[in-house]
């Protein structure tokens, strides 16, 4: 494998439950080196596929590569290659956080002395030295996916994979999270994380595939996704909701009213002409508005957008 | 962060052995530290089959149709019945762990995939072994005495161990096929009628002739007759082949049941992704 071999390829990968179609011709590419978003509806198909990627389920069909090793023929190499943080913590509550740390050293043979060595480096890394004896039972939520987090990092792993990594933490132990997700990537380290959080993929991603039903409804770069959404909006703010009417009918081109924020919201080709087209507009017909704002569609819209219709 | 970059070092053939052997040996460790964490709870684990055996002894005193001094013939038997019963701990154990989210990553980590059971069984073993140990002294403190010499003493402990043994790779495939501790419970309720339909603590000579056969074919009446045989103690009687051949089957029994239970065990195990 050279370093321009992708990190990930998928290809019709399917997976059923029963009748349920968990995955229905998935088709996924992750170069080596970025970092991919999965986003999705619940129950979209996001942990079947990580957890086929991380070899811990068999696909019923098509093809999965990771880190250059079929999933399914080479598993044992595809392990020694990754890191998984799945989206339920798997580590040994009973035990304390260090003796967690030290175990999964040896289980990736790194020896009692270098196991012990590395489990303190990242009880110290992610903030947990004090707590390394402590059983994991009685940690926070935040310091368990901390711990969590550092055992999939005892070698550091060419592909990570991380579900959901910060769901449940506050926004403090979130940038924790982010803060090592950049620092492995900046080492060369491949990540693949799924998140319910719009603003983690816009925050982490190089790109985002959109998932919905078992399949990729939509990928690329958050820019591509948000325009693909319907380009730029211009949103009117009013001082008096009962002129909303009004500037709509001022505003060119499909246009949407928001009542409770006195706000109306105009699809614009051109970001210009539409400020100055609207500020006169206004002018003439002697509206006084609070607020006029160029954006750009969010990541949210985006994604309502491409998922539109899931039965979540 | 220092890391540690070599992250593809597939193990070489030869030292596969010697990885498997390292990946159960901590597996196994990491049972004996839960137990130092929860030290009430292996006291409590060991003394249970203790009351159980002062209890028949004691407070329920003689056995049905059995002759001469109960005690004697109680104790090979209480012994017998909890490595019998040990099965309920091996499938509570196993469940449980599989119910937690660690497994998952021992299953996505690199280490030899078969080390999770040998753990649990080596633990178990050694828990067993510590088991008998304190009961046959709390038998010795009560007056139950073996007459055949050190030898006998320990192949008298070795085919209970052996019992312990299959019933540990039963443990964990009815676990894997139970699945959640729900079903754990509604499992070993089973196993008291299979451990009282035998010679343990009465004697099928006490019972009626197709009761008393079933009795005599049961694994754990071979492993108690074939005891009681090694410590010198009295034994349940009957001239039934079973009976006159308790020796062999004590043998032949517990390895027939591991013959079945561990490649279904192991199969389960690797199958726990499909
Ligand atoms: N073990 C299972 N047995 C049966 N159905 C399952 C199982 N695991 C998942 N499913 C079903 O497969 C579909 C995909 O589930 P999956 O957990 O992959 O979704 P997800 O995108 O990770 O959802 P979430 O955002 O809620 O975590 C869902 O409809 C789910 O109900
Ligand atoms: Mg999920």
């Amino acid at each position: 494998m050279t370093d321009r071999d992708p990190a990930i390829v998928i290809e019709g990968l399917c997976k059923r439950y029963g009748e349920k179609r968990a995955l229905d011709g998935f088709d996924l590419t992750v170069g080596a080196g970025t970092v991919q978003g999965l986003l999705g509806p619940n129950g979209a198909g996001k942990t079947t596929a990580v957890r086929i990627m991380s070899t811990l389920l068999r696909p019923d069909g098509g093809r999965v590569e990771v880190a250059g090793a079929d999933v399914r023929t080479r598993a044992a190499e595809v392990r020694a290659r990754i890191g998984l943080l799945g989206q339920n913590a798997a580590v040994d509550e009973e035990l304390g956080g260090r003796q967690n740390l030290e175990m999964f050293g040896r289980l990736h043979h790194l020896g009692a002395r270098r196991a012990g060595a590395r489990a303190d480096e990242l009880l110290a890394r992610f903030g947990l030295a004090d707590a390394g004896s402590k059983a994991v039972a009685k940690y926070s939520g935040g310091m368990r996916r901390r711990l969590d987090l550092a055992a999939s990092l005892i070698r550091r792993p060419r592909v990570l994979f991380l579900d959901e990594p910060t769901t449940g933490l506050d926004p403090r132990g979130r940038a924790e999270v982010w803060d090592a997700v950049r620092s492995l990537v900046d080492g060369g380290t491949t990540v693949l994380l799924t998140t319910q959080y719009l603003e983690e993929a816009d925050q982490l991603a190089d790109r985002i595939a959109v998932i919905d039903r078992g399949r990729v409804v939509a990928e690329g770069t958050a820019d591509e996704l948000k325009s693909r959404t319907g380009g730029d909006r211009i949103d009117v703010v009013l001082r008096d909701a009962a002129q909303l009417a009004r500037v709509a009918a001022l505003l060119p081109g499909e246009v949407r009213m928001d009542e409770d924020r006195r706000m109306v919201s105009a699809a614009v080709a051109d970001r210009t002409a539409a400020l100055t087209g609207t500020v006169r507009a206004l002018a003439a017909a002697g509206i006084e508005a609070e607020d006029i704002a160029l954006r750009r569609p969010t990541l949210d819209e985006a994604f309502l957008h491409l998922t539109k219709g899931a039965a979540a | 962060m220092s890391a540690i970059h070599d992250t593809d070092t597939a193990p070489a053939a030869g030292s596969r052995l010697g990885w498997a052997v390292a990946d159960s040996w901590t597996m196994t460790r990491r049972e004996l530290a839960h137990w130092a964490r929860r030290p009430a709870q292996v006291v409590v684990g060991l003394l249970f089959p203790v009351m159980m055996l002062l209890m028949f002894g004691f407070l329920i005193g003689g056995g049905r149709g059995v002759d001469g001094d109960f005690r004697a013939y109680l104790v090979p038997g209480m012994l017998t019945m909890t490595m019998a019963f040990g099965l309920e701990a091996t499938m509570l154990a196993v469940t449980q762990d599989l119910g937690k989210g660690v497994v998952d990553r021992f299953r996505s980590m690199p280490m030899n995939s078969g080390a999770v059971l040998v753990g649990r069984s080596v633990a178990d073993m050694l828990q067993s072994a510590v088991g008998l140990l304190v009961m046959t002294a709390v038998g010795y403190a009560v007056g139950w005495r073996w007459h055949e010499g050190y030898a006998s003493f320990l192949g008298a402990l070795g085919l209970l161990l052996l019992l312990r043994f299959a019933m540990l790779w039963i443990g964990i495939h009815l676990a894997m096929v139970a699945g959640t501790p729900d079903m754990v419970q509604a499992v070993q309720i089973l196993v008291w009628p299979v451990g009282f339909l035998s010679n343990a603590i009465a004697s099928p000579a006490s019972m009626p002739p197709w009761l008393g056969a079933v009795v005599e074919w049961n694994p754990l009446s071979a492993t108690a007759t074939a005891v009681r045989g090694l410590f010198g103690n009295p034994g349940a009687g009957g001239d039934s082949w079973a009976a006159a051949h308790a020796g062999l089957l004590a043998v032949a029994w517990p390895v027939a049941l591991v013959a079945v239970f561990f490649p279904l065990a192991v199969k389960r195990f690797r199958d726990l992704g499909r």
